[in-house]
């Protein structure tokens, strides 16, 4: 029968419309600036850097490896590291930019950092009055503390921390390890009469053992010299 | 000039485009010419239409053209003569970008092409890398693949419908109700992936993270239930709708044999009668394990190319709720693929999968670099837009605003 289509049409719209008043389910839309969605842990917009502690510039967990800066796809992160009254690189860095309005969310630079320094917030209301200056983040507008990560994304904080503590304790028990196999080494050298050789196999065995500590100040002392 | 009637228009601009082959049709000439040129030279420049067709230059910021897309049409009457597309208002010069970035610093560039279907131009993407590389992705990783494969296809195609019946001007409801569906599945991807658009989620071997149970059984759920009761209610509302019969059917007749000259894929094709889809002709991934049915039209017009979405989507559901049924256990990447620093061997491979607009491939070829030494995309919109002008021509001007809609062109895909 002609018309009846539209009939049907009329019948489907009067029961959205209808509907929308008593099951919430169909009613979807909420009062933005008074009502807010609550966000999923894992969205994401921007990136900033964590902290522990207190102090937002030597708490930082950024160690400016520059590894995130290399693989970011639009190269909005500009990283310098920090150095020391000698030159010498130290392991944070001095100016990290990231500007906010070439990023595009990827999330690579978090996947890419094996620090986890770098995390991704999900802050949206970033509106400014000029294109330029304020878009561009520095290094004290992206520090914010770890308690911060754990409020927006529990579940991976947890994560992150309960990885990062099992990483610290391996490196203590290795420390540990190789402080005794040190002092090993060493009765061995003082039980054994001759000082000379037992120097070398001292600093052969010491060499590659404790952490990350002695290894950079290795090729920088030529250079310094 | 002027008293060249309508019925000797065809034969003398002929007899111009002989004479003067540089631009039958001045794209970027006003039909006024320049203020300044005397009423001689603008007869000159527009001399086709001898003041009985008229000239008019829809978008390139229209509502109906989907994007940054223009479409020139000369108007006899109402009767669409002449149709050019004029596209490049959007490019961003992906291709050359392509070859600059490094394999995975590509995956969130391939987001941007069509961004209403992210998920599949990611698949795509990173089904050419593996075949360049040799990378076999895992068991569980290709049913999730599966599945968020056609939850864009999905997402897709409930967009596309919502948006066709809003260039009708018909009715805004529909592409209410449309959207509405999207954004509950754009609810779950954000909680999944993170964005609600530019997901970003697949890996080469893999994908960026595992699905969690309970995320599948609310989709699961919300499949089976909210999600039927919007396609049978927009059943109800639309195919039989004698506005929408009226309006559509015997429009935009698009031929078989014009369909497959012109490279045409997807639904499109498929609803002239060609069986032609690439998860049953190239069986990429796992579509062999799977039982769907790939619907086809029987006119090409765009009726048909409208019902061939709405079937699909059926179909959709239906791969999606197997592919959960069999999900398999076990790691999601293979912990020997690596995503970063990937150098593959000297070599090219052309991937392609069967994306909600048609065939998406991606052509790579490696020179043993970290970065892509060709990249080139093989868009579907690009090439389906191609015999617009064959599918216009005869039409009322109303009629092409659907035609285009029914092609499923996104811009961004077009002009990369």
């Amino acid at each position: 029968m002609l018309g009846l289509g539209i009939l049907k049409g009329f019948y489907i719209t009067a029961k959205n419309l209808v509907g929308s008043y008593f099951t919430t389910e169909r009613l979807t839309t909420l009062e933005y600036p008074e009502v807010r969605a609550k966000l999923p842990p894992a969205s994401r917009s921007f990136p900033f850097l964590v902290y522990d502690g207190d102090n937002p510039v030597d708490g930082l967990r950024c160690v400016a490896c520059r590894i995130c800066e290399k693989e970011c796809p639009p190269q909005c992160i500009y990283i310098v590291p920090e150095r020391d009254e000698k030159g010498k690189v130290m392991k944070k860095p001095r100016i990290f930019d990231i500007d906010y309005s070439v990023c595009m969310g990827c999330q690579i630079c978090v996947e890419a950092c094996p620090f986890d320094s770098i995390k991704m917030d999900n802050i949206y209301e970033i509106a400014v009055r000029n294109r330029y200056e304020p878009l561009l983040m520095h290094r004290e507008q992206l520090s914010k503390p770890n308690t911060y990560f754990h409020e927006i994304n529990p579940v991976d904080a947890i994560e992150v921390d309960t990885r990062l503590a099992e990483e610290k304790r391996k490196a203590e028990e290795r420390a540990k390890a190789a402080a005794a196999a040190k002092a090993v080494a060493a009765a061995k050298a003082a039980a054994a009469t001759p000082a000379a050789p037992a120097d070398a196999a001292q600093t052969a065995k010491s060499a590659p053992a404790p952490a990350p500590a002695p290894t950079p100040a290795k090729p920088t002392t030529p250079e310094t010299k | 000039m002027n008293n060249a009637s309508t019925s000797s228009a065809p034969t003398t601009a002929n007899a111009t485009e002989a004479e003067a082959p540089v631009s039958p049709f001045p794209l970027h000439s006003s039909p006024f010419g320049p203020s300044s040129a005397s009423g001689a030279t603008v007869r000159a420049v527009n001399d086709e239409f001898h003041g009985d067709l008229l000239e008019i230059s829809l978008g390139p910021h229209h509502p109906s053209t989907h994007g940054v897309f223009r479409m020139n049409a000369a108007l006899d009457g109402e009767i669409v003569t002449k149709l050019k597309p004029v596209f490049g208002y959007l490019h961003r010069n992906h291709e050359k970008l392509g070859e600059t970035n490094s394999y995975l610093a590509n995956v969130p560039y391939t987001d941007r092409l069509d961004y209403l279907a992210s998920l599949t131009n990611n698949w795509a993407y990173v089904h050419a890398v593996e075949k360049l590389a040799g990378i076999t992705p895992t068991e569980r990783c290709e049913y999730l693949r599966v599945i968020l494969g056609e939850l864009g296809r999905i997402i897709n195609h409930v967009c596309l419908v919502g948006f066709l019946l809003n260039d009708l001007g018909t009715s805004f409801t529909p592409l209410l109700y449309s959207l509405r569906e999207r954004e509950r599945m754009l609810d779950l991807l954000e909680e999944l992936t993170g964005a609600r658009m530019m997901y970003n989620f697949f890996r080469f071997g893999g994908l960026r993270t595992d699905v969690s149970a309970d995320w599948l059984a609310r989709l699961k759920h919300y499949l089976e239930g909210l999600f039927a009761r919007y396609l049978d209610e927009q059943d109800a509302l639309l195919t039989g709708n004698e506005i929408l019969l009226a309006r559509t059917q015997g429009t935009g007749i698009l031929k078989p044999d014009l369909a497959i000259n012109a490279g045409f894929t997807g639904p499109g094709l498929r609803a002239s009668g060609v069986d032609y889809d690439i998860r049953k002709v190239d069986k990429y991934s796992i579509y062999d394990r799977f039982d769907f049915r790939v619907p086809l039209g029987e006119h090409g017009d765009t009726y048909d190319r409208f019902m061939m979405r709405m079937l699909e989507m059926r179909e959709s559901v239906k791969i999606i709720l197997q592919a959960m049924r069999d999900l398999p256990d076990g790691p999601v990447n293979d912990p020997k693929a690596k995503s970063r620093g990937l150098r593959p061997k000297a070599g090219e491979a052309y991937g392609r999968i069967e994306c909600p607009k048609g065939e998406l491939g991606f052509y790579l070829i490696s020179d043993g670099t970290p970065n892509p030494y060709r990249y080139r995309v093989r868009p579907p919109s690009f090439i389906n837009l191609t015999i617009l002008e064959d599918l216009c021509l005869g039409q009322t001007l109303a009629d092409t605003i659907i035609i285009l809609g029914s092609i499923d062109i996104v811009l961004g895909e077009v002009d990369r």
